[in-house]
């Protein structure tokens, strides 16, 4: 993979650890203002990642539940400080994952707006580009009622729609497109490989093998949080599914 | 595996560190292309939580305006004592109205990372749009009240005078302290969520610190060591300063107006500093 375009992406020696009460509520200090220690958790979430990504490459990230591929997308966006070792990308990555509500108070329609303006759009910009992002979400019909009240599928859709209609460099899809039904997944994972051809990098996190084989150059293999295997996307996921 | 110098492969391929707090100067002109997004997400906010409601905007209102309705039916009419000045209503219900501004910001701004949790999460883009949206959303709140005070004033036998236009500069300098002060509550909140448990209870005393149904200048009259220590409240200031400007029998003073202008632009600095250190921390717990 030399002959490809310069690095985009720099993982370099990436640990991260969380703290957590055992009772599942995040350590809000870390310094522990008050001395208590009871019952903190240090769980090591990934322990020494590292890899080059280079212009036009769309990495597949695949490995069991837990094993720190979302914390691996959450790093690289940057909304997770490394506990060692650190991140470099060209541009500021943009991660889209299931779990990421918007504003949930509000409509589609609103969160439309907010959600393009804090992507940086002019308001502008997302008068022209708002019936676009809609009509890609296909749940136009559903766009003026709060958003909590959507199903996780309408959800996935439209932040999905959102997050794309702003060209990225670098763009990290987390399960975003498990939940939607084939017509959009198909949609999707076009609107991924066209992406790719504007020298776009891609990260794809998903458990579909068929969606990976079908839209990476290379695939990372995550395994409690180590960098298990890397390489061509055939190969590793062969070895993936032999391991089951 | 080889073992490659990845940050020198980084420095070469000039790419920065992801994640990185921004610089003051690139951190303000970030949140200047995007304060839209501000502006926006105060009125939507305003628009989603007045919408759950029949009466809609008149809450806005109505709320400030019932509560001290109580305290004026309990301390006007029950309780009447010296220390509440001839024009009670309206002494009361403009300091009320702008207490109430303080400590929204105050309740709202501290919310305004913790509560968008999910938002904080899925995109990034300067956390500091946040608190500066919670603020606004006050800001905005603030006007139909100020109109429903004067209103209110006027039927009291209080008229407009050129004097009234002092309030602008006033909540000018207010709205730079509600910044600031929502700023560190934003982010100690983060460190530390029991920060939201505490905030009604100083809410609480500043309120009967700052002398919204009694006046702190008749109390303290004959002990004025007191009551300069008292006015280095800057929230009883702007109180103060806004009664001052509107209604008849309030004085102005040096004092008033040099701890209110030192406040606000003290607390929005150290504020701005404050919050912008963790900005590498938001959303990461």
């Amino acid at each position: 993979m030399t002959e490809l375009g310069k690095p985009t992406v720099v993982v370099d020696e990436l640990h991260v650890e969380y703290r957590t009460f055992a009772s599942g509520k995040a350590a809000s200090d870390r310094r522990a203002l008050l001395k208590r220690q009871r019952g903190v958790r240090i769980v090591h979430a990934l322990k020494g990642v590292s890899f080059v990504v280079r212009e036009g490459e769309s990495i597949g990230v695949i490995g069991h539940n837990g094993s720190g591929k979302s914390t691996l997308m959450r790093s690289i966006a940057g909304l997770h400080t490394p506990s060692r070792g650190a991140v470099y990308a060209s541009d500021r990555p943009a991660l889209l994952g299931v779990n990421a509500a918007l504003i949930g108070d509000l409509t589609g329609d609103k969160n439309v707006v907010l959600g393009g303006l804090a992507l940086g759009m002019s308001p502008a910009e997302i008068e022209d580009r708002r019936e676009e992002i809609i009509d890609f979400s296909g749940i136009a019909e559903f766009m003026d009622i709060p958003m909590k009240n959507y199903s996780s599928g309408m959800a996935a859709r439209l932040r999905f729609s959102i997050a794309i209609s702003k060209d990225h460099q670098i763009l990290l899809v987390d399960e975003a497109l498990a939940v939607g039904d084939k017509a959009f997944r198909d949609k999707s994972e076009q609107r991924i490989r066209d992406m790719r051809a504007q020298a776009g990098t891609v990260f794809l996190v998903s458990h579909s093998m068929r969606s990976i084989l079908d839209t990476c150059t290379r695939v990372l293999w995550i395994d409690h949080g180590n960098l298990k295997m890397d390489g061509d996307p055939a190969e590793v996921v062969g070895a993936y599914e032999k391991s089951k | 595996m080889t073992t490659t110098d990845y940050a020198a492969l980084a420095r070469e391929a000039g790419l920065p560190r992801v994640g990185a707090r921004p610089p003051l100067v690139a951190y303000f002109k970030e949140m200047w292309e995007r304060r839209h997004f501000a502006t926006t997400m105060a009125r939507y906010r305003i628009e989603a939580t007045l919408s759950e409601n029949r009466l809609g905007l008149a809450w806005v209102v109505l709320n400030p305006l019932l509560q001290a309705a109580v305290y004026g039916l309990i301390f006007g009419v029950i309780m009447p004592s010296s220390s509440r000045p001839p024009n009670f209503i309206p002494f009361l219900v403009t300091g009320f109205f702008i207490f109430t501004y303080f400590a929204q910001s105050f309740s709202q701004g501290a919310k305004a990372i913790t509560g968008n949790a999910s938002l904080v999460r899925s995109l990034s883009f300067p956390r500091m749009l946040l608190p500066i949206s919670a603020v606004l959303q006050q800001l905005y709140q603030l006007v139909p009240m100020m109109i429903v005070l004067v209103v209110i004033l006027v039927a009291f036998g209080e008229y407009p005078t050129w004097e009234w236009l002092l309030v602008v500069p006033i909540l000018g300098l207010m709205t730079m302290f509600n910044l600031g002060v929502a700023f560190i509550a934003a982010r100690l909140t983060v460190h530390l969520r029991d920060v939201t448990q505490i905030i009604p209870l100083i809410t609480r005393i500043l309120f009967y610190l700052t002398g919204i149904f009694y006046s702190l200048e008749l109390v303290l009259a004959d002990r004025p060591n007191l009551l300069k220590i008292a006015q280095l409240n800057p929230v009883h200031d702007y109180v103060a300063l806004v009664r001052a400007s509107m209604l008849d029998g309030q004085e102005h003073s040096t004092v008033l107006w040099v701890v209110a202008s030192v406040s606000a632009v003290a607390f929005l600095v150290f504020g701005i500093v404050f919050f912008w250190k963790a900005e590498e921390r938001y959303g990461h717990d």
